[in-house]
């Protein structure tokens, strides 16, 4: 293979990597402070993606304006999730958190698929985006750039609030000692509530970004959790910086295998996961539970 | 205590184990009926399908509205034939083939019912097609691909009636080295029905001069092509071959317009594509790929006048799938009707007999493996300004005959052809 | 406790008349694998206190070995019934071994990812038929006598593995290694502390778990005559997590009320149409929120609080 060629896999694997970066670390926030395992998370960036497209068949929303809506109202169904489920279950073992996450995703889909059927919708690359560069090495289609750009300033957006700033702080002090932070007399449940609707709308705002290029279907979700998880147990479930950068190298990773081992592209990240769990528990930047 | 309910239960065990060949040879379940004419004076008819899954779109609750509409048709409206009374009913098989084996048995052996359709999903169908060999009952699939169908696990009383992965990549492949595709890049999905719509493609490619210059093998299920679609610009080919379906076809479609594949001169060529998929993806993304379909509603007067019954109950332009199960409900009735029984074997032979010609098939002849022959037809896909009314979708290129299309009888592994 | 004795009793009869009375034994039959697959899960989660994201990996893997055993080499059946549960046996212990030495959610995320490679190595091996599934196994002679294409014979054969697996497992949880199980379920420290080797015992329970969960797959395998994908993906194994939460975990019938309940509700919304994954989606988060017991867990409780 020569290098030009290979140059192109790499960029492509890291634009995809920052896609599995965003979605990971909604992931890995919600984990991180309410110890739930969001399995509605592919189901809820499939939601952001028919809020895209809803916007722009029924009411003429174009695609700027999903960007910030979507978010906007799958969050706020992330907080109806969260008062109304989610927070009845804090105090059992975490496994029913996974199970309810689970049964809703079910229920997202199944709703979805009996109202637009599996083929899919059509939303298109927003005409500021469309066409692409020729970079010498490959053909780069602008909304490419446009993605991975998105991706990565909102990654690190969420990473400078968490890490740097005050309600930051709080967060990561409710991870730690959620009792001691509420007599310090921060509403925690307030915080929990706004911190899972903070992830719900990142899944959201990838299923935005998704929508010209992947097909948008009930069912755009399911296939994509399992490997998000993968990535987000590599990572280190709970870490930030943890989520971004193992959801770079495992885009990257990928993007090598498909071009020298395409079969195995879906599973060389279960492996790598079955290989760090074993080795690293706690993931590749956790800290050990 | 909990030894005495132990022992209970192991002598439960035992008891079954003993009971189980005192019983074998009591009374037969499943015996076929003694040559009546009309099994329990009715015909019945059931439309297996997936009404919730990867292809409610293209067979799913259409199945079921054209299996109605061939019921009506055939009986004039009375829903009787000969004076017996035509039931159908149906169900979703939700893409599990044990749930159509098990939904299958319970309706062959306790609800009587004579023939089974649609079957869309490889192994559904051929979970239900064994079933229907080993009772003796009609088996007609129009939904799956699976060429093993006619080869293996052929059936006296299975038919397999709209298009099968061999006439699809055959047919695909010939015709469009007749446009002038001659150098071939193939995007496979990396399972044994993309394995084998690429070498049947790859093989009349070759046999007909043309060139193969590589293959990307992608999982199930991929997201995202770019890396594949990356290799395919790079090769130079003229055409690309979509050995996918579904989700992943619809994925490599919309990003192989992302990049720009068109414009550098690459011609999509999708292996198994229906038009749920073309509607889906809209015109725009699809322009000028090249497709084989058995039926298209647009095709002639014919086609035009049925679609649009089957349009004014359904709201959607009926899928090959769907129309396949129109038209084998409905010859299957018009045979019973003929041969005066509703006994699979009899039904069979008459329909062997006969050309089929009705809105849908055209010339179909039905062979001894199975293999219902018909005119399959090579299409591209308009652009958006040459549409000009919904679901016009298509410029009929050729028309494939079907000594053409299908596999060549002498190439079937048929058991029942060795004579 | 004879009123438990008469439960026993009054079940069993049941099931020993029950082919006489439907017309659909293999519905039934389903019923007695999934009943075993989610006893044998139950023994994981609901004894031992470790949630397997994973267990349609044995289900499936032995359905497949058997299917071929049985018809691409000609073994007999029991043979190969055999044969599939001891390969879900040891990939039980190679999985066991791997996960084991984790907790919680990480022990559930390495079934899962361990059962995913089962799921792509079942896509790729050519003896498994990929898409097109296993078909056409045969029933076979059990013991060379015994001809199971007789639905009579075939139940009465599925009622036996039914309740020889469900002996093994009743045994399991009444015995002093079931003891030991509980405590590490309720609190492994103290249960190290006391000097149980718990990876032992855990890995132990897996094993088990699995090895009878692979003897569903495979009878669930010749009553079909089939075998396919659907039993790897992961999805089968969320179903069974479902049918045991349902029919409540910890108890020792909650998983066969679940199974019962999950079958029939998939067979008969069937011919309803798509309503199936809501449905499930609705039941799984009515039990969280409200039914945790299960079925079963409630049943009995509300039982003790009449006395």
């Amino acid at each position: 293979m020569s290098s030009q060629v290979l140059l192109g896999q790499l960029l492509i694997g890291l634009i995809n990597g920052a896609f599995y970066a965003i979605l990971s670390l909604g992931l890995a926030i919600i984990f991180g402070l309410l110890n739930i395992v969001n399995f509605a998370h592919g189901a809820q960036y499939m939601l952001g993606a028919f809020v895209a497209w809803m916007g722009m068949t029924y009411l003429g929303i174009g695609y700027w304006w999903a960007l910030l809506l979507a978010p906007l109202v799958v969050g706020a169904l992330g907080v109806l999730i969260e008062r109304l489920l989610l927070s009845r279950l804090y105090k059992l073992d975490p496994l029913y958190g996974l199970l309810l996450t689970f049964g809703l995703a079910l229920i997202f889909e199944g709703i979805f698929r009996h109202l637009y059927g599996v083929s899919g919708q059509q939303y298109s690359v927003p005409a500021a985006l469309t066409g692409g560069r020729n970079l010498g090495f490959m053909f780069l289609p602008n909304y490419r750039a446009w993605v991975i750009v998105a991706a990565l300033t909102v990654c690190f957006a969420t990473w400078f609030l968490i890490e740097k700033t005050k309600l930051g702080s709080y967060l990561r002090a409710g991870t730690e000692n959620a009792p001691l932070l509420q007599a310090f007399g921060v509403n925690v449940p307030i915080l929990v509530t706004l911190t899972y609707a903070y992830g719900v709308g990142m899944a959201a705002l990838a299923g935005v970004l998704a929508a010209p290029i992947y097909q948008v279907s009930s069912m755009m979700g399911s296939s994509l959790i399992i490997v998000v998880f993968a990535v987000v147990v590599i990572g280190g479930m709970g870490s930030i910086m943890g989520s971004i950068v193992t959801g770079l190298m495992l885009g990257l990773l990928q993007g090598l295998t498909k071009a020298f081992y395409p079969e195995a592209s879906n599973a060389v990240i279960f492996l790598i996961m079955a290989l760090v769990l074993l080795v690293r528990p706690a993931g590749l930047f956790g800290k050990e539970a | 205590m909990k030894r005495k309910s132990h022992a209970a239960i192991l002598s439960g065990a035992l008891l079954s184990l003993m009971g189980g060949p005192a019983l074998a040879q009591g009374p037969a379940k499943a015996a076929a009926p003694k040559a009546a004419k009309f099994s329990d004076d009715t015909v019945k008819i059931g439309v297996l399908t997936d009404l919730s899954g990867l292809y409610s779109d293209l067979a799913g609750q259409g199945s079921v509205v054209a299996a109605q509409m061939a019921l009506d048709d055939a009986t004039g409206g009375t829903g009787k034939l000969l004076g017996k009374k035509v039931e159908l009913i149906s169900a979703d098989h939700q893409n599990k083939a044990d749930i159509a084996s098990s939904k299958a048995r319970t309706w062959f052996d306790v609800e009587k019912v004579d023939g089974i359709f649609d079957l869309t999903n490889s192994a559904a169908a051929l979970a239900v097609q064994e079933l229907g060999k080993a009772r003796g009952k009609m088996v007609v699939v129009t939904g799956a691909g699976s060429t093993v169908l006619t080869g293996k696990s052929c059936s006296p009383t299975g038919i397999h009636w709209m298009y099968d992965t061999y006439a699809m990549a055959t047919g695909t492949g010939s015709a469009v080295l007749k446009e002038g595709g001659t150098s071939w890049y193939f995007l496979t999905a990396d399972y044994a029905f993309g394995h084998s719509l690429e070498n049947d493609t790859s093989a009349v490619v070759k046999a007909k001069g043309g060139k193969v210059l590589g293959t990307s093998r992608h999982p199930l299920n991929t997201a995202d092509f770019s890396s594949y679609l990356l290799q395919a610009q790079s090769s130079g080919a003229k055409i690309l071959g979509l050995a996918n379906a579904g989700g992943d076809l619809i994925n490599s479609v919309k990003q192989a317009k992302e990049f720009g594949l068109t414009e550098s001169g690459q011609t999509l060529a999708g292996l198994l594509v229906f038009i749920s998929d073309v509607h889906s993806l809209g015109l725009e993304t699809t322009q000028g790929m090249y497709l084989t379909e058995g039926f298209y509603w647009d095709l002639d007067d014919k086609s035009r006048a049925w679609s649009q019954g089957f349009f004014n109950k359904h709201k959607k332009q009926p899928t090959s799938v769907q129309a396949g199960v129109y038209s084998s409900i409905y010859n299957y009735l018009k045979a019973v009707e003929a041969t005066g029984t509703d006994d699979p074997a009899t039904v069979t032979q008459h329909l062997r007999s006969i050309t089929i010609n009705d809105p849908i098939i055209r010339n179909g002849k039905l062979r001894e493996d199975g293999r219902l022959v018909h005119d399959m037809y090579l299409l591209q896909v308009k652009k958006p300004s040459e549409s000009k009314k919904p679901w016009d979708y298509y410029t009929v290129k050729q028309t494939i005959p079907g000594d053409q299309a299908f596999r060549p009888l002498a190439q079937s592994e048929c058991p029942l052809l060795k004579k | 406790m004879s009123r438990q004795r008469w439960v026993y009793a009054a079940l069993l009869a049941l099931m020993l008349v029950l082919p006489f009375f439907v017309q659909d034994t293999v519905l039934w039959m389903k019923v007695m694998c999934f009943a075993l697959f989610a006893c044998a899960f139950n023994l994981l989660l609901g004894y031992t206190g470790l949630l397997s994201f994973g267990h349609a990996a044995f289900l499936g893997s032995a359905g497949y070995i058997t299917g071929h055993l049985v018809k691409e080499l000609g073994w007999p059946t029991e043979l190969g019934i055999l044969a599939g549960t001891g390969f879900a046996a040891l990939l039980g212990f190679i999985f066991g071994a791997l996960a084991i030495r984790r907790q919680g959610i990480y022990f559930a995320m390495i079934t899962l990812a361990l059962s995913q490679l089962i799921y792509f190595a079942a896509v790729q091996l050519p003896f498994t038929h990929g898409e097109d599934g296993l078909q056409g196994i045969p029933r076979g002679m059990l013991l060379g006598v015994v001809d199971l294409n007789s639905p009579y014979a075939m139940y009465y054969t599925v009622l036996a593995v039914f309740l020889g697996g469900f002996v093994v497992i009743h045994r399991t949880i009444h015995s002093p290694f079931g003891q030991v199980l509980r405590a590490i379920k309720e609190n492994e420290p103290r249960a190290i502390s006391l000097g149980y080797d718990v990876n032992r015992y855990k890995l132990l329970a897996f094993v088990l778990s699995a090895a009878l969960s692979g003897l569903a797959g495979s009878t669930k395998a010749i009553v079909f005559q089939l075998e396919s994908l659907t039993d790897v993906q992961w999805h089968m194994s969320g179903e069974v997590v479902l049918m045991t939460l349902l029919g409540g975990m910890g108890t020792v019938f909650g998983p066969i009320v679940g199974a019962f309940l999950v079958v029939m509700i998939e067979d008969y919304f069937a011919s309803l149409g798509e309503w199936v994954p809501v449905i499930m989606g609705c039941i799984f988060v009515f039990c969280v929120l409200v039914f945790r017991r299960g079925i079963v867990g409630e049943a009995a409780a509300l039982l003790k609080k009449k006395r």
